[in-house]
């Protein structure tokens, strides 16, 4: 895997200078049934298309970030600190 | 130096410097400028190596780089190319594949044996029964198989390799004229421009013939403009855009908003029985001898081609001076009137219609045996002559060098006109200029390249409306210069009668025509199968020799047609590459404490511990142990992992993030936490201090500090609390002085009160202890009364030595790891990773005390731990003693009526309590003071005794008083 990445932060950079953080996955917001838990700590959707997903700069300002990133291609369509 | 040729400008040797090096012991003189393949062939060393499979007798073929005959080892190195490896003085080159010489290889006898002795898949038929005898098969077949040999020592194959990274906007790959032509054309327009070629001279394939002068001013006009170039600099692969290419000690890796593949076209070999003979080269390697070495490739020559190329060579090399005893070309009619005459007019006569069907000699070639094609491209063995010569120089047609393309993602079409593949669905931010677009002869591959260029250039928003203008004139009569018929290819002739005869369709994985038959009659009929039963196109030369033969014969044998046949994509690394540029610095980062100096002068045995070089010990657990006991101990903790949580909600924050409270800790206390995941499972531990109102100190395991680091930094940014997070890990140290004389010790360094009434268990303070100022922590991890001291770590070393140095009169001691670990596993304290794994939660692990439940607010794990709390503990983590001391292994299973149930996950002697002691994963109904388990430990039954109560000091009196 090989791509480019821009943190909001510091810029467009290698991805290796980044740390996968996963799919975007809401925690529950009040108490989960067992099932919808383990839906939230075990399971993924894991699509082919574009996907909201974490990343840290790990390698520059450490800050996370998300980023939509088509899977198929990983072109980055889309990245933002969160909440801004 | 008998076997030089006279001299011509084009030469890149010096002749008036003469370098020595040896090859096989044997000392060799060659010119400055040469490679040890010209050298070698120069000096009458015709023999390189020997083949794989066969140890079959091999010698120069391409002399460029591109086949497997002339790897060989230079000063330990394994698998380099001599044909393109410069001389350098001094250097020994020795033969790779031979036992016990070049000259006389004893498993030549695999070769000589009548029937084939090693056709595809002989190795896994054969040798799989008995499967008994496999050790002492694998001992004999492993010193048979493979090429050369690694260097036995680490320090003798060490690289060391930079990484580069280069971005640009357009990158070149490949340095001939269409190369160069596209990369001047875009630095012209203003793009930034990145060339790389494998060669050391930038040139292709114009350096070894007449317009030689014309690449070199090419090649200047192009650096004038700009261009960054990189040669010799292999291209490695093509990854999602990231080109690397290998130069000596640096891997560049390339990332450019445009490609140019122009890379070429690589000549092809014949297929003929014999066609591996040392004196069998492509027409390209006998005239870059020639040429850029000044070598004679031989003294008589006889020329084998199925197209336009080998007239051209024939030519060329009588130019050379050597002598041309023959063309012979498979075409009975087509082929250049003019280069006919040409040949005509120099007295070379041309076959026309006849294919060489052997070639003969026993270590060399003698001559040729040619015979008259019919229209099906078989010989007519009544019409068989031999013609004597020395070299046979061979070409076969070129195939476009598509591989960097295909792993991009272009896929290749069969082109029945030029007899080729061609790429085609390139992608869009690729072009493809030159031979391997099949825009070959010259002129052509000059305006091919610059209408890449310019293309490239213009797609990034460089250039003018004139500049466009230009593009589409370029365009224009660059189609008329390329339409109308190519040369067709027509390359396997062989001679239907010899079945003794070996003909390769494979040079690097010795496969023969008939291996391909025998595979693909049982059954391997596809060429994806074909290619990996049979290895063919996975050798050094990755298909650049053998996968058109190979594709021709499928296609022969199958009935299908070349296209549908069809290609495979040759795997990265493109061009040959030592592991050791990939793994790039041989370094390990190791991180060391403020005051490592002192662990060595202590005596101390120093070792990895993650990332860290920690003491283990100081040369005596026991003792080491014992003094912590009895007087004191100090050990450096500095690799624990140290956090400053503050602002307004930083007790808000920690309240989520751990299971028990800390919003009511009061400043100055201390409190243990357990951190864990959503999933209730535990992911680091530490202690928690608060500063005061807004500020709290958060240590962590010493393996767990980054990740502790981003997990909190990641919920911040979920939860954007209004918090704070410095991570200050690097820059304090830390030490634990511990044991009953440590109160004593600090009182005499520090004006702070240190009674048990004002500096009680568990508070934190902040004081100065000789003169350094420190947070001291009060907690007990070893069991002893102790005292965790945190301080800059620039006056880490005054203070470790001012401790010892007071501490002396109280029997103080360094202790290391070892006895760490023996005194926490007296306590029970868990080491997380070691005591827990994955699925261990702080309810199972011996410590629901820490989960809070009746706490308001939400926290991270909580209802999976609710789950767990409803459902039962299913496991519980216990302490174990056994008392006539037998230490099981940590691992080692826990069992009930044979069947594993547990696991044992610490264990120690105890010198203090003089026995063993250890913690272990039981089922919950075991977990019962009192109860006996059973340990199997290799073989070994062992009861064990289970207590849930730290073993020593259970009601914390030592640690309180
Ligand atoms: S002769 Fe050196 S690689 Fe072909």
């Amino acid at each position: 895997m090989s791509f480019l990445l821009t943190c909001p932060n510091c810029g467009e950079r290698e991805v290796t200078d980044f740390a996968f953080g996963g799919e975007v996955v809401p925690r529950p917001s009040s108490k989960p049934s067992e099932r919808e838990l383990n839906t939230y700590n075990y399971f993924r959707r894991n699509v082919a298309g574009l996907q909201r997903e974490w990343w840290n700069h790990r390698s520059g300002c450490r800050a996370w970030f998300l980023a939509e990133r088509d899977t198929t291609t990983n072109e980055v369509r889309w990245v933002a600190l969160p909440g801004a | 130096m008998s076997e030089r040729l006279p001299p011509n400008p084009r030469e890149r040797i010096n002749r008036a410097r003469t370098i020595n090096f040896s090859f096989d012991g044997k000392d060799v003189e060659a010119y400055d400028g040469d490679t040890i393949g010209s050298a070698l062939h120069a000096s009458g060393q015709k023999v390189l190596s020997r083949s794989f499979k066969y140890h079959r007798p091999r010698g120069l073929l391409c002399c460029a780089g591109q086949c497997p005959n002339c790897l060989v080892d230079v000063d330990g190195s394994p698998g380099v190319r001599a044909c393109t490896e410069p001389v350098r003085a001094g250097i020994k080159v020795t033969h790779m594949n031979a036992k016990p010489s070049l000259d006389f290889d004893v498993m030549r006898a695999t070769d000589l044996f009548g029937k084939p002795f090693t056709p595809p898949g002989f190795y896994y038929k054969t040798f799989i029964r008995p499967r008994r005898l496999w050790p002492l098969y694998e001992k004999v077949l492993r010193n048979a198989a493979g090429l050369g040999r690694l260097a036995k020592r680490q320090a003798d194959r060490e690289w060391r390799t930079e990484y580069r990274r280069r971005r640009a906007d357009v990158l070149v790959v490949g340095g001939g004229v269409a190369g160069m032509a596209a990369a001047l054309r875009a630095a012209e327009l203003g793009a930034d421009v990145v060339l790389m070629d494998d060669g050391p001279e930038l040139g292709g394939a114009m350096l070894a013939g007449q317009d030689a002068d014309s690449a070199k001013e090419l090649a200047e006009s192009i650096r004038a403009a700009g261009v960054e170039v990189l040669a010799p600099a292999a291209a490695l692969g093509f990854f999602d855009g990231l080109v690397p290419a290998w130069q000596g000690n640096t891997l560049h890796q390339v990332r450019a908003d445009r490609h140019i593949a122009a890379t070429g076209s690589i000549e092809q070999p014949l297929i003929f029985d014999g066609n591996d003979l040392p004196g069998v080269m492509l027409c390209s390697g006998a005239e870059r001898l020639a040429s850029l070495y000044g070598v004679r490739p031989g003294e008589t020559a006889v020329v084998a081609t199925t197209t336009d190329r080998g007239l051209e060579s024939a030519l060329a090399l009588q130019e050379a001076g050597i002598e041309v005893a023959g063309v012979v070309d498979a075409r009975a009619g087509d082929g250049s009137e003019e280069l006919l005459g040409a040949l005509a007019a120099a007295g070379i006569s041309v076959h026309r219609g006849t294919g060489v069907v052997k070639a003969f000699g026993r270590k060399h070639v003698r001559g040729v045996v040619v015979a008259d094609l019919d229209d099906e491209g078989r010989p007519d063995p009544a019409s068989k002559r031999g013609i004597d010569c020395d070299l046979v120089a061979v070409s076969g047609g070129t195939m476009p060098a598509t591989s960097l393309l295909l792993q991009a993602g272009a896929k290749a079409r069969w082109d029945e006109a030029s007899g080729s593949y061609l790429p085609d669905g390139v992608p869009s931010d690729i072009r493809v200029a030159g031979a391997v677009a099949g825009h070959e002869p010259r002129n052509c591959a000059a305006k091919s390249g610059a209408v890449a260029g310019a293309e490239a250039a213009l797609s990034l928003g460089l250039g003018s409306e004139e500049d466009r203008a230009r593009l589409q004139a370029d365009r224009a009569s660059l189609l008329r210069e390329t339409e109308g018929p190519a040369p067709a290819g027509q390359a396997r002739t062989q001679d239907a009668g010899s079945r003794n005869g070996k003909c390769f369709a494979c040079l690097c994985e010795d496969v023969t025509t008939k291996d391909i038959d025998y595979a693909i009659e049982e059954g391997f009929d596809s060429l994806e199968l074909l290619k990996r039963y049979t290895t063919v196109t996975m050798g050094p030369c990755q298909g650049r020799m053998c996968q058109l033969a190979s594709i021709r014969q499928m296609s022969e044998d199958t009935g299908a047609s070349i296209e549908e046949v069809g290609l495979t994509t040759a795997r990265p690394p493109w061009s040959t590459v030592p592991m050791g540029v990939l793994a790039g610095r041989p370094f390990e980062p190791a991180k060391r404490s403020a005051v490592h100096g002192r662990h060595r002068e202590l005596g101390g045995n120093v070792m990895w511990a993650g990332d860290w070089r920690r003491a283990y010990d100081y040369g005596d657990v026991r003792a080491e142990t014992m003094a912590v006991h009895e007087g004191a101990g100090l050990i450096d903790v500095s690799t624990l992992g140290k956090l400053v949580v503050s602002g307004p909600e930083a007790g808000a924050f920690l309240n989520l993030l751990y299971p028990n409270r800390f919003d009511n800790l009061k400043p100055g206390r201390i409190r243990y936490g357990v951190l864990g995941d959503d999933a209730g499972r535990i992911t680091d531990d530490g202690t928690i201090c608060r500063l005061d109102e807004n500020s709290f100190y958060v240590t962590t395991t010493s393996s767990g500090a980054d990740a502790v680091e981003s997990w909190f930094s990641w919920w911040l940014a979920e939860w954007k609390l209004d918090v704070q997070l410095t991570d200050v890990s690097q820059g304090l140290s830390a030490f634990n002085l511990a044991g009953p004389r440590s109160r004593e010790i600090l009182s005499g360094l520090t004006e702070l009160d240190c009674s048990n009434d004002s500096f009680a268990y568990l508070d934190g303070k902040r004081a100065n202890v000789v003169g350094v100022p420190c947070l001291m922590l009060r907690i007990g991890f070893v069991g002893e009364l102790g005292y965790e001291l945190h301080c800059p770590g620039p006056l880490a070393e005054h203070l470790w030595d001012s401790l010892l140095e007071a501490g002396a009169a109280h029997e103080i001691r360094p202790f290391g790891l070892e006895p760490q670990r023996i005194l926490r596993l007296q306590k029970m304290h868990i080491l997380v990773g070691q005591d827990t794994d994955a699925e261990s939660n702080p309810l199972e692990a011996a410590m629901p005390w820490i989960v809070k439940f009746e706490k308001e607010e939400d926290f991270i794990g909580r209802w999976a731990l609710e789950a767990v709390a409803e459902r039962g503990a299913e496991n519980k983590l216990i302490g174990f003693t056994i008392e006539n001391g037998t230490v099981p292994t940590e691992g080692a299973a826990v069992v009930v009526d044979g069947q594993p149930v547990g696991l044992v996950t610490s264990s120690r002697f105890s010198p203090k309590l003089e026995r063993s002691i250890g913690m272990a994963w039981v089922p919950a109904a075991l977990a019962e003071d009192g109860t006996t388990i059973t340990v199997s430990d290799e073989g070994r039954q062992i009861s064990a005794a289970v207590q849930t109560a730290p073993f020593y000091d259970p009601d914390q009196e030592l640690l309180r008083g």
